[in-house]
């Protein structure tokens, strides 16, 4: 059952990726980053599992950790002009 | 009892697989932006405490649990915090955007 989540957890990141490349707006982008890094976070304690090694869950910790700041970070800078005219182009 | 505790991981473990699955469905599938942020923000959180429940149930080992715990701590708080600031600033930029065209239409009409 843990490796059937894992291969779960990989075909959902392989489908957030392709929402990375052929999302329409920056938001799309971003959402889709956001959900492709909680994921990771599920894939590497679920790893730890299977190969029967559980000290991966520090990395994971710290991995949700990076992904809320790198979200946050990029929301900040969409405030920014040259976002914004990027974003009103692609719609 | 021992054989319990497997199954009930087991359980959560599939119901969190599946719950992942609908939310990358979803997020491939749906037709808008806030669509799209409904199915990943439904999911993300009920998903991850499954599967996470799923391990604490799965593991004997006291400090692995501990550190299970504050995976799904840090992720209930996180995701719902992230999902609140993407969905504000898209809908600030909308509204930008609304406005700007608002302008442009009227400046048109008025030159014309």
């Amino acid at each position: 059952m843990l490796i059937a989540a894992t291969l779960a957890i990989l075909v959902v990141m392989i489908m957030a990726i392709m929402r990375v490349f052929i999302g329409p707006t920056l938001y799309d982008r971003v959402l889709a980053v956001n959900m492709f890094g909680t994921k990771t976070v599920l894939l590497i304690s679920l790893l730890g599992f299977v190969m029967g090694r559980p000290e991966f869950l520090d990395i994971a910790i710290v991995y949700s950790l990076i992904n809320f700041i790198s979200v946050i970070g990029v929301l900040r800078y969409s405030d920014h002009f040259i976002f914004k005219q990027s974003g009103q182009s692609k719609k | 009892m021992d054989a319990f505790i497997h199954i009930s991981s087991s359980l959560f473990l599939l119901i969190g697989s599946f719950l992942c699955l609908s939310g990358g469905i979803g997020i491939l599938r749906f037709p808008d932006f806030y669509t799209r942020m409904h199915a990943v923000g439904v999911t993300e959180t009920l998903a991850t405490a499954m599967i996470l429940i799923g391990l604490i149930l799965y593991n004997p080992d006291f400090l692995v649990d501990v550190k299970l715990v504050i995976i799904l701590l840090m992720t209930l708080f996180i995701s719902p915090t992230a999902g609140h600031a993407l969905a504000n600033a898209a809908m600030l930029n909308d509204k930008m955007q609304k406005d700007d065209n608002k302008q442009n239409s009227e400046v048109k009409s008025s030159t014309s």
